[in-house]
Parts: structure tokens; sequence; C-alpha cells
């Protein structure tokens, strides 16, 4: 089964092909369906993969797929050989599992969530090319392979942010997103180059040996380290890169459950876990940085989360705040609970994305959640699964979200208390704006008679409960969420089945000696104060909402970018242009002049006259057999 | 004697080789000097002819059959040549009746 | 008598030859052509080529030389050319240059190897019996797959000829010199 797993990424891409040339034909919902059939399909080759690697001894769960050799160069000093090869270890089979199984259910949501628009089989096409980049990425046995599906992602991205190009909004936070991910490539490939240079090698097993074996030097696994993290940035939404992120809002609901929340932006910490041991040797401020910025990113993104009023984008700042908590976790050393914490955030995180997918199609196309309210006994069933990742990200035992931020918390005490003190507070101020979400969207007043009749609509307007077969994914991620935190729990070795399932390839974290249970209960009530300070604000209105126009202008980051660029980022940008249009240009040019200049001349030498071509040829000739008896009598 | 030496030499390989030289420098001669698009294709038919007789010289000095068989393929693949060449002459000639090799130089630069 | 074959043999084909090129009409030259043609199919049997000297008399002499003069009917190409003079300069002296060079260096190499260009005993081995059983192995053995391809060659040939021949429906303007 494990020789099989080239499948994985097969079937996406059979079904982007098909898609391709019959998706018109097809059209909707049928293109839908073949899509959803696909990543099912992918998934349970993954499922059958992670059971075969299950019933492996810990030491044989490292398998390596080879597809066909891709760039194989020998010679001028340098041998690189690239495969285009499947690692299949814990690790990359983790990833797969929750890439395929949620991209599954955001299909099947897509299906009813895109009913009716006019470019349906595109967006599945699209969601078919994305996930076969994600696979790649995920499962990719070397820098390159990974790249490939990196820059697949961001491309896939870009093209379903911009769905609906014809809104010009959504088109630039598309190139937005693009170009601020270019910034991270860019980080990416640097590492490559360092790493390459390094190990004459782009296989993570080489690089990773190289680290483990003490071959590579303190200042090179910083550099490469430092250089990921880049990377990381740009496509995890860090400080300072996390701009895209919001502003990718614009792409359909769906979208931003599957690419914005659950898998693409979970690829830098992927990488930085996969790269661990790297990240291990390099110099110790280089993992602190990476904490820090984590924590300033959790920090800073939760609190422009407590002063939005859109919909999702109360959830995109959360998403953002979120991966900030798995830097803080890599910078900390706890990779599990980086993963773990990436796993259960994809649960409720899709979870919410597609509960307010939901609301937003119940609400015709309404994300101000000033004009919602009291949206639980209209839409029961979106009501109850978006509670239910409500309480997962605000910490409420047991559900999952608990489990895995307890995790990092625990080894952020243990590597830095200012860090966990930051780390509790969002925890506070996460419990908060999701509280005061819930309470906006699903209790309190319904305001959204008087809302719509600004708009002059029919004053029967009443919001629906989508169909079914959005619902289903829903329930599905809901159970998940519940029930999402058994693989890791901190009871002992036994419970702890990731820690020890990714052991193979990132080692057993240190043993925690932090108070557990004090820190444990301590994050509860914390969360739990989150929750009473926003259900006193929103709902019962015993307090005043503290909603400062900094926050809702996100500390005017993207204005002060904005300003930045527009001033002397113009000017520096336009004496580059200078620069290009007169140096670089004019060296290009004057090439290009040369070359006509020459040409002109010897075009005077073809006469079009057949003959004196002839001629030509008989001189070389004449040239030629000279020269071959001239060698053969010396 | 002389009409015993003349019963008794046999013709010698490179003879056939030097004939197969002057042949090739005559039809090379010809495809440069002549205007003809017609002629100029016979004296090309000249050149492979030369080069087919040094082929077929050769497999009789070694023994081998690979010579001739070449000679076989430069046959066929001069059928082809003469038949498109001829095609591109007539549509040529047909367009420009009379039209010698010089008066075509629509690709002159 | 050998030597007397390959005497006349090489008379025909030389006479041929210079028919070919000196002579004014194409007509003329064609059979000049023919002549010439003869002469190696002569010195073919004489090398104990026997398949290939009738293969080059009927395709050579007989479909090509056909084709040349049946073009040259259906065209009324019979305007003799004007021989005295060339109109580029210098194309004659070159050509006689170049055309001298080749047989001189060609001439070279053959005298200078001529040590080795002796009919060897794998050479006097062949029989002229067996040519065609020989040839036929070869072909259909070592050379199949450039045999079959010939095949598709022709074809394409004959397309595309046909392609360039034929009357365009609306005769684009004469091609202007």
């Amino acid at each position: 089964m494990i020789s099989a797993a080239w499948l994985i990424p097969a079937f996406p891409l059979l079904g982007f092909l098909l898609i391709l040339v019959f998706g018109r034909r097809l059209g909707d919902p049928k293109a839908g369906y073949l899509a959803s059939t696909m990543i099912g399909a992918a998934f349970v080759v993954t499922v059958g993969v992670f059971f075969d690697l299950l019933s492996k001894t810990a030491e044989q769960r490292e398998h390596i797929v080879k597809v066909w050799s891709w760039i194989p160069v020998n010679g001028l000093g340098y041998n690189l050989h690239v495969d285009l090869a499947f690692l299949v270890d814990p690790l990359s089979i983790t990833m797969c599992l929750f890439v395929t199984g949620i991209g599954t259910l955001i299909h099947l949501y897509s299906i009813g969530y895109m009913h009716g628009d006019p470019r349906f089989s595109k967006f599945f096409l699209y969601l078919n090319l994305f996930a076969l980049s994600m696979i790649v990425l995920v499962l990719g046995s070397n820098l390159l392979v990974t790249f490939l599906g990196w820059e697949g992602v961001g491309t896939c991205s870009y093209l379903l942010i911009s769905f609906w190009h014809e809104r010009e909004s959504a088109a630039t936070a598309g190139k937005k997103a693009f170009v601020t991910n270019r910034v991270g490539d860019w980080g990416f490939m640097m590492a490559m180059f360092f790493a390459f240079h390094a190990t004459g090698s782009l296989n993570y097993h080489e690089i990773i040996s190289a680290a483990t074996s003490g071959k590579m030097s303190q200042s090179t696994a910083t550099a490469i380290a430092m250089f990921l993290f880049v990377g990381a940035c740009g496509k995890s939404a860090q400080l300072p890169l996390y701009i895209w992120l919001p502003d990718a809002m614009e792409g359909p609901t769906p979208v931003s459950a599957l690419i914005h929340a659950a898998t693409m932006v979970t690829a830098g910490v992927f990488l930085l876990v996969r790269m661990s041991p790297v990240l291990d040797i390099a110099s110790h401020w280089g993992p602190t940085l990476i904490a820090y910025i984590g924590a300033a990113t959790a920090l800073f993104a939760a609190t422009i989360a407590a002063a939005q009023n859109d919909i999702k984008k109360v959830l995109a700042y959360s998403t953002v705040s979120q991966l900030g908590y798995m830097f803080l976790a890599i910078g900390s050393g706890a990779y599990t609970a980086a993963i773990f914490h990436m796993v259960t955030h994809a649960f409720f995180k899709a979870l919410l994305f597609l509960g307010s997918g939901s609301v937003i199609e119940g609400m015709h196309h309404e994300q101000d959640m000033r004009k919602m309210g009291a949206l639980r006994k209209l839409m029961p069933v979106t009501a109850i699964t978006f509670i239910i990742g409500w309480l997962a990200i605000a910490g409420v035992p047991p559900f999952a979200g608990f489990w895995s931020k307890d995790d990092i918390l625990l080894a952020a005490w243990q590597t830095n208390k200012f860090l966990w003190a930051v780390g509790l507070f969002t925890a506070l101020l996460t419990a908060y704006y999701m509280t005061r979400q819930v309470m906006m969207v699903f209790f309190g007043k319904a305001r959204w008679h008087d809302a719509h009749e600004e708009h002059g609509a029919h004053g029967d307007f009443v919001p629906h409960e989508s169909p079914k077969i959005m619902l289903l994914p829903l329930v599905a991620l809901g159970g998940l969420a519940i029930v999402g935190g058994v693989i890791n729990l901190p009871f002992s070795h036994n419970t702890e089945k990731l820690t020890t399932w990714l052991e193979p390839v990132i080692g057993r974290p240190f043993e925690s000696t932090g108070p557990k249970i004090v820190l444990a209960v301590v994050a509860v009530v914390i969360g739990l104060i989150g929750i009473a300070g926003g259900v006193l604000v929103y709902n019962r209105h015993k307090a005043p909402a503290i909603e400062p126009e900094i926050l809702a202008r996100g500390w005017y980051y993207d204005w002060a970018v904005t300003r930045f660029m527009g001033g002397p980022g113009r000017e520096s940008f336009e004496a580059t242009a200078w620069f290009d249009a007169n140096v670089i240009d004019g060296a290009v040019n004057g090439v290009a002049t040369l070359v006509r200049a020459t040409g002109g001349e010897v075009r005077k030498t073809e006469s079009g006259r057949v003959r004196t071509y002839a001629l030509g040829i008989g001189v070389g000739v004449v040239v030629l057999l000279g020269w071959f008896l001239v060698r053969g009598l010396m | 004697m002389n009409a015993v030496m003349i019963a008794i030499i046999e013709p010698q390989p490179i003879w056939y080789l030097m004939l197969s030289a002057l042949l090739f420098s005559i039809g090379a001669f010809g495809v440069l000097v002549r205007r003809n698009p017609l002629i100029m294709f016979m004296c090309i038919e000249l050149m492979l002819n030369a080069v087919n007789l040094s082929f077929v010289a050769f497999s009789r000095i070694w023994g081998d059959i690979g010579g001739q068989s070449t000679v076989f393929f430069v046959l066929v693949v001069a059928a082809a040549e003469v038949v498109v060449g001829l095609g591109i002459i007539v549509s040529i000639l047909r367009r420009k009746p009379g039209a010698t090799a010089d008066d075509i130089s629509l690709m002159k630069g | 008598m050998q030597l007397i074959v390959f005497i006349v043999a090489t008379l025909m084909v030389l006479v041929g030859a210079v028919g070919v090129i000196v002579r004014k009409h194409p007509v003329h030259a064609a059979l000049s052509l023919i002549l010439t043609l003869f002469g190696i199919a002569v010195h073919f049997v004489a090398l104990e080529a026997n398949f290939l000297a009738a293969v080059q008399v009927i395709v050579y002499a007989g479909a090509i030389v056909v084709l040349f003069l049946f073009v040259i009917m259906l065209l009324g190409v019979d305007a003799s050319e004007d021989l005295r003079t060339d109109p580029i300069t210098a194309q004659r002296p070159l050509g006689a240059i170049v055309a001298v060079a080749i047989l001189a260096l060609v001439g070279t190499s053959i005298i200078v190897s001529r040590g080795i260009l002796k009919v060897t005993a794998a050479g006097k081995a062949v029989k002229a019996a067996n040519n065609l059983r020989d040839l036929a192995r070869s072909i259909f053995s070592d050379y199949v797959f450039a045999f079959e391809l010939t095949s598709v060659l022709l074809v394409i040939a004959v397309v595309g000829t046909v392609l360039l021949a034929r009357k365009l429906p609306k005769p684009e303007p004469a091609v202007k010199s």
C-alpha cells in the first residue's frame, strides 16, 4: 500500500485533468461530485497508507516512493539529483490525512455553497489543483518537490481568492496575496540554495542527516532556518507578512475554510517541523525569534479580531492568531504540539468557516454581524456546530482546542514565562472575541429585519438553514472538533498517541516538568473569564463594548504599509525603475542594437540566389575535405 | 602484347572511386553554373549517382552488403526528392513561366 | 574483357555527365543523363551488384528521367538558356575552382589510401549469384525499420507534391522577382 502513495496526488490530478477537459459539459453539480470523488479517493488511499505504516515498527515508517528521476545532473563540480519522489512517513501522512479528509468535506460543502455559480466547474477545477499542490507539498521527499507544491498552493490561492474577479476588491486581494507570498517564496528559495550548498543535496533525508550528524555548521543551520522562517511567515501569515490573509476572505467561503484556515496556511508550520533537526542545531536566537514572532502575531491578531464586524474577518484574524500559537510552539521546540494544534485547529477552524459560510448563505450574502442576531432558532444545525467550534477554540475542555493549546502553553511555560503570559492573554482574548461573535450572530435580538428594510427588499425576508450537503460536513467537523483532542491526551505515554506516532520524525519532546494541572486550570479559568466577558458585554449588555477604532483598523498596519509603499517605497521603486530603464535596458538595448547592426551588414551577403548559396556549400565542402585530409595525412 | 594486357588487367576498385570523384565534381560544377532548375536537378542526380557508385565500390572492397543497402535507400530518398523537387518547380514555373534559378530570389535579405 | 567494359562504361558516364551540363536544351540534358545512368548500371554489374543495376535502370533511367521529361513537356520549358555568360559575377570560375578542388582533395585521399582500397578476401568471397539474397537479408533484418520508414517518406512525398502542384482555387498574384 505504501508504494501506492503516488496515487494520493494522482487522484486530484486526474480530477483536475478531467474537469479541465469535460468541466463545462459536466457542469453544476456533476463537476463537484467528480472533484469530491477524486479527493475522497485520495483520502481513502491515504487511510490505507496510514494503516500500512501503523502496522510497521517505528523504525520502518520512513519510505521514499520514487515516481521518476526529475533532474539528473552530473559534472561541473556539482551533482544535482532531484527525483520526483514522495516521502511517506508519519509526519507527511498525518498532514495528508487531514488535508485530504477536510478537503473532502469542504469539496462536498462547496457543491452546496457554489450551487448556481456561473463558473461552478472552474471552482472545482481550482480546488482539485489546490488539493494536488498541497499533497505534493506535504509528500515531497525533497525541498524542490515541496517547493513545487508550495508555488502551486500559492497560485491556487491567487486563483481562488480572486475567483469572483469581477469584484475589484477580490481581484486586488488575490494580487495582494500573491505578491506577499512571493516574499516568502524568496525566503524558501534562499533556504534551498543554502541547504544545497551545505549538503550538496535537496533531499530531506540528506539535509536532516547532515544536521543530526553535525556535518552542518551552526551558522549554516541558522541561515537555513531563518530563511525557511521567512518563507513560512509568508505562507502562514505571520508578522509582518500576515496582511494578505484577512483580505483573502474575499474568496468564496469554502476557499477560506480550506486554504486559509485548514491547509495552505499550515504549510509554513509543516515546513519548519519537517526541517526541525536543522532548527535544533541553529543558534539559540533563531528559535527564540520564531517564538517571539509567533507570540506577537498571536496577540496582535487577537486584538484586531476583537473589533471586527465582518463575520469572516473575525475568523481570518483568529486564524492568524492561532498560527501564531503554532509558531510559538515551534520556537519553543514543541514540534508535536505545533502539529497537534495544527490538526485540531484545522478541525475547528474549518468548522467555524463553513459555519460562517452557512450563515452568509442563509443571510443572503450578508457578512456584517451587526445585521445578524438570534439566528440559532432559524439555523439550528449551523448554530450548534458553530457553538462547538467556538467552545473548541476558546479552550473549554474537553473540546479539541483545549488539549492542543494547553500543550503549547506548557511548552512556552518551560522555555519562557513571558511568552507564556502573552499566550495566556491571547487565550483570554480568543475566548472573548469568539464569544462576541457567537453572541452577535446567534443570540440576542434579531437585527436583520430593520437591516433588510434598509435595502428596500422584500419584507418577508427570513434567514434559512442551508441544504443538507452543506450541513453534513459541518456535523462531521463538529464531531471531530469535540473528540479531536483524543489523539494526544497528556495523561500518560499511552494516551499521547500523536507524540509516539511522530517520534520517528521529530523525536520525543522533552519531558514536561511544569505544573501541568495548575497550568491547565489557569488556562481554563482564563478561557471562561473571556467567555464570561463576552457574554456580559454582548448578550447581557452589562458593560459597554470596547471596540477602539485602532483595533477595527488592524492597528493601522495596512494603512502604514500603504503609506510607506506610496511614499518612500514608491520613490525607491521609481529609482529602481529608472535604473532598470536606463542602465539595464540600456545594456540590453545596446546588445540588441549591436546584433541588429551586425545583422544588417551580414544580410547583404544573402542575395536570395540559390546558386550563390550552393557555391557557399561547395566552398564549405572543400574546406571540410581539406581539413579531413590534412588531419588524415598528419 | 597490348591485347594480352587488356585481356588480363582487371579494373581496380580505386578506378571506380576516381570515376566517382570525377562524376561528383562534374555534377557539382553543373549545379553551380546552370540556371535552369530542371538541369540543376539533373546535376544533383549526377552527384547522387557518383556517391552510389562509390558505395557499391566500397561494398565490393569489403564484401559488405550494407553498402548496397545504403544505395537502395539513397535511391528511395532520391525518388522522393525528385518528386517533391519537381512539384516545387512545377508550381514555381506555373506562376512565372520561363523562370531560372536566378529569378527566384524572394529570400533576399 | 573487363577492362574494355570498364572503359566503355566510363566513357558513357563521362560523356553523359558532360552532356548534362553543357547541353542547352533540357530534353538533350535529360537524354544525356540517361546515358550516364546506364553507364553507372554497367559499373554496378561489374561490381557484382546485380540487383542495384536493375533498380538503377528501372527507377532512375526509367521512372525518374521520364518524370523529368514529363515535367519538361508539361511546362513547355523548351526555351534554352544562354550559356555564354553567367549573370552572377565570378560564379563560373569559382564553381570551377570548387569542382576541381573537390576532385583534387577526394582524389588525393583515394590515392593516399590506395593501399587498403583493394578487394579483400571477404570481398572476393562474395558471389554475384547471392547478391539478391544478401541484399534482401540486409534490408529486411538490419535495416527493416528504416525500410518501413521509407514507405512513410514516399507517401508523404506524394501527398506533399499533390498539395504543392494542385491549382489553387484563387490564383495568387504572380511572384515578383
